[in-house]
């Protein structure tokens, strides 16, 4: 019997046991945004103040607009930035705000910054935290009133979870991007599957990511229901963690390392469910639906809600169909889009927009192509190589950092009945805009819908 | 905190599985203050409402029975995806002060019990049960007790359910969390001052 390494960062941060069987755990990053600011306004009125202003780190994403000099369209956009810049000014909070290099979706900018590191419990008022996980933290999002209670605490009360490890064993084929394997797994354990767990991700697929491409896979998590998702941290963490600004450097280095190399679950940890994938069965993969678990390999057709015997579930994907204004049975690759959005936390890191430009390179794109870069620094370091360049080559429009039209707070919104391929991670209806519809695929994937003008193998172009 | 006791009241029936928290309020109302007049219309909006405003009269609170339900009695995964609260405070707007289903959305459950609002985890089949009687006499009540922690559906059939104690207890009493957790102050101060010894990097700028 061993620790899952779930079990060994939660033992770490258990402050205290309290009445009816939850922990009082300890918090060691607490990252804000703009839709922070209703905690913040509870917390003035009780008259209490943030416990431990150095341990939280804020940036502006939701509400940023990712085309410069434009107005901001309605001036409670804008209030949302105002109010979170004075906030964090009051309580003396770090904020790396418009104008900062450093400001960006809050899933790429804490790791990027070295905030995020392995064996620390990370908390966000956002579902997609798990993202950090893919360092080997524990991180999951929470509500606005567990914002305040952290804020005036740094504690959280959590009941343990119970954990389930996915492993992916074997090589992916070309083509295949992490976006895939956890489109893949979504679709095999359900938009629920993971309610109530944390989810470890193993097995030698996971191992051969780099940490961007874990990041990919821990981000979205949250839609097969786990609020956590983490990979075990090794060699690849430790070389991409080093020289960041908040990572700890010199001897503290050595001695955190040290210690992150003991945090891998133990070889007969036991996990409360396991699920294993095959990494070679997984093909370049998209969503017809609306619901993260309605993907499927590029190479089927749309579902016929007939063929399904449940009552309940024809009824769904009869409204799936109508909403996304698809017929049963008509081939995926003749699918027409009408835009294309690669960005958003799961999707907007530099190797992200690398796989796009290969893609987009001597190519051009027939619809309206975005790419929004998940941060300042991602933005500088691409353009250093020269991909905005490529982008613009090919009429792609190449952005300012923020989360845009992944969810559209900012008022970057796709029409209604537009049809979207994007990089994102969610497909509800009107996520990206009342009566928008989402396709989600790898940003490989939406870059080859941007210059075929419908959902694509990118294998076959 | 509005505490929850027991409550007898009209139940909605949503049948639909995974209902994400950006159908209960799409993301262009988050900016709206909680106390914005009239904050109850966002509930649903999307779909409660067409385009013009207007009400469309299949969506089910709009049809006169559900209008004042205070229950929903809901299908798998109900309040999947975002984080966000005003999920739970559209809820609470509307009226309703207890969801029921076979599984949620793990933060929009905390958020339920942050708010005053009880959710109740019902096997499956017992959901689907009391939503069909929901729709067979629309406008039936459910009466939910959280001490004894029991849902007495429409036909009489009394469903027990499980709660976290913890969650238990902080709805009975509607007693502030962070005043509960502050009482812990010594507690934490030996904790950080144990755990800054010994992983230093951890608050080390
Ligand atoms: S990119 Fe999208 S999913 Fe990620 S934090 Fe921003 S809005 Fe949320």
């Amino acid at each position: 019997m061993g620790d899952t390494m779930f079990e060994k960062i939660w033992a770490r941060h258990a402050v205290a046991e309290g009445p009816g069987g939850q922990t009082l755990l300890y918090i060691d990053r607490h990252l804000l945004h703009e839709g922070s600011t209703p905690a913040f306004v509870r917390l003035a009125r009780t008259g209490r103040r943030v416990r431990r202003p150095d341990l939280c780190f804020a940036t502006a994403d939701h509400y940023v607009l990712t085309s410069p000099g434009a107005p901001a369209p309605d001036a409670e956009i804008r209030t949302m930035v105002e109010l979170l810049t004075r906030h964090t000014g009051e309580q003396g909070i770090v904020f790396f705000a418009p104008g900062d290099a450093r400001r960006g979706i809050v899933h790429v900018i804490g790791p990027e910054q070295g905030l995020t590191l392995p064996g620390m419990v990370l908390v966000c008022g956002d579902s997609h935290t798990a993202t950090h996980g893919a360092l080997g933290a524990l991180a999951f999002g929470i509500g606005s009133s567990e914002v305040e209670h952290v804020l005036a605490t740094q504690t959280l009360w959590q009941r343990k979870p119970r954990t389930l490890r996915i492993t992916v064993d074997g090589a992916l084929g070309p083509g295949v991007a992490a976006k895939d394997v956890i489109l893949a797994i979504i679709a095999t354990i359900g938009a629920g599957g993971g309610v109530g767990h944390a989810i470890e991700y193993a097995g030698s697929a996971i191992r051969a990511m780099s940490v961007a491409e874990r990041m990919t896979v821990c981000n979205m998590s949250i839609e097969a229901g786990a609020r956590a998702g983490m990979v075990a941290p090794d060699a690849t963490t430790l070389a991409w963690l080093q020289g960041r600004p908040f990572a700890p450097a010199g001897e503290a280095w050595a001695r955190a390392a040290a210690y992150w190399t003991t945090l891998a679950s133990d070889a007969g940890a036991r996990f409360d469910r396991e699920t294993r994938l095959d990494a070679a069965a997984i093909a370049p993969t998209v969503t017809w639906g609306t619901s993260p678990q309605d993907a499927l390999p590029i190479t089927a057709r749309v579902p016929d809600p007939a063929a399904t015997a449940d009552a309940g579930r024809r009824q769904g994907l009869e409204r799936a169909l109508a909403y996304m204004g698809l017929a049963a049975g008509m081939a995926l690759t003749d699918v027409r889009v009408d835009r294309v959005f690669i960005g958003s936390c799961t999707n907007s890191r530099l190797e992200d927009l690398r796989a796009a430009a290969a893609v987009a390179k001597g190519r051009r794109a027939v619809v309206p192509a975005w790419i929004v870069p998940g941060s300042g620094l991602v933005k500088q370091a691409a353009e250093a190589e020269g991909l905005d360049r490529v982008f613009r080559e090919a009429g792609f429009e190449w952005r300012e950092a923020g989360c845009s039209m992944c969810v559209g707070m900012n008022g970057e919104t796709a029409r209604a009945g537009e049809r979207v391929a994007s990089t994102s991670n969610r497909n509800f209806e009107g996520r990206q805009g009342q009566g928008a519809r989402t396709h989600l695929m790898s940003p490989a994937m939406a870059a080859a819908a941007a210059v075929t003008g419908r959902l694509t193998d990118v294998r076959t172009l | 905190m509005q505490p929850f006791t027991r409550l007898t009241a009209a139940a909605a029936p949503i049948d639909l599985p995974n209902v994400d928290t950006d159908r209960i309020i799409p993301a262009r109302f988050l900016r709206k203050p909680q106390d914005t007049p009239g904050y109850d219309r966002f509930l649903f909006h999307d779909v409660r409402f067409d385009a013009g405003g207007a009400e469309r009269p299949e969506f089910v609170l709009n049809q006169p029975p559900f209008r004042a339900a205070k229950i929903l009695v809901a299908a798998e995964n109900f309040g999947c995806g975002s984080s966000r609260e005003a999920a739970v405070w559209v809820l609470a707007a509307h009226g309703i002060r207890a969801v029921i289903a076979p599984s949620l959305g793990d933060i929009f459950s905390q958020n339920c019990g942050k708010n005053g609002l009880l959710a109740v985890i019902l096997p499956a089949d017992a959901a689907a049960a009391v939503r069909r009687q929901l729709h067979a006499t629309p406008g039936a009540t459910l009466t939910v007790d959280l001490e004894a922690q029991t849902v007495t559906a429409p036909d009489g059939v009394i469903h027990r359910f499980e709660v976290d104690p913890f969650r238990k207890q902080m709805l009975l009493s509607g007693q502030d969390e962070i005043g509960l957790t502050l009482g812990y102050a010594a507690q934490i101060a030996a904790f950080e001052a144990d755990h800054r010894a010994s992983p230093p990097w951890l608050t080390a700028r």
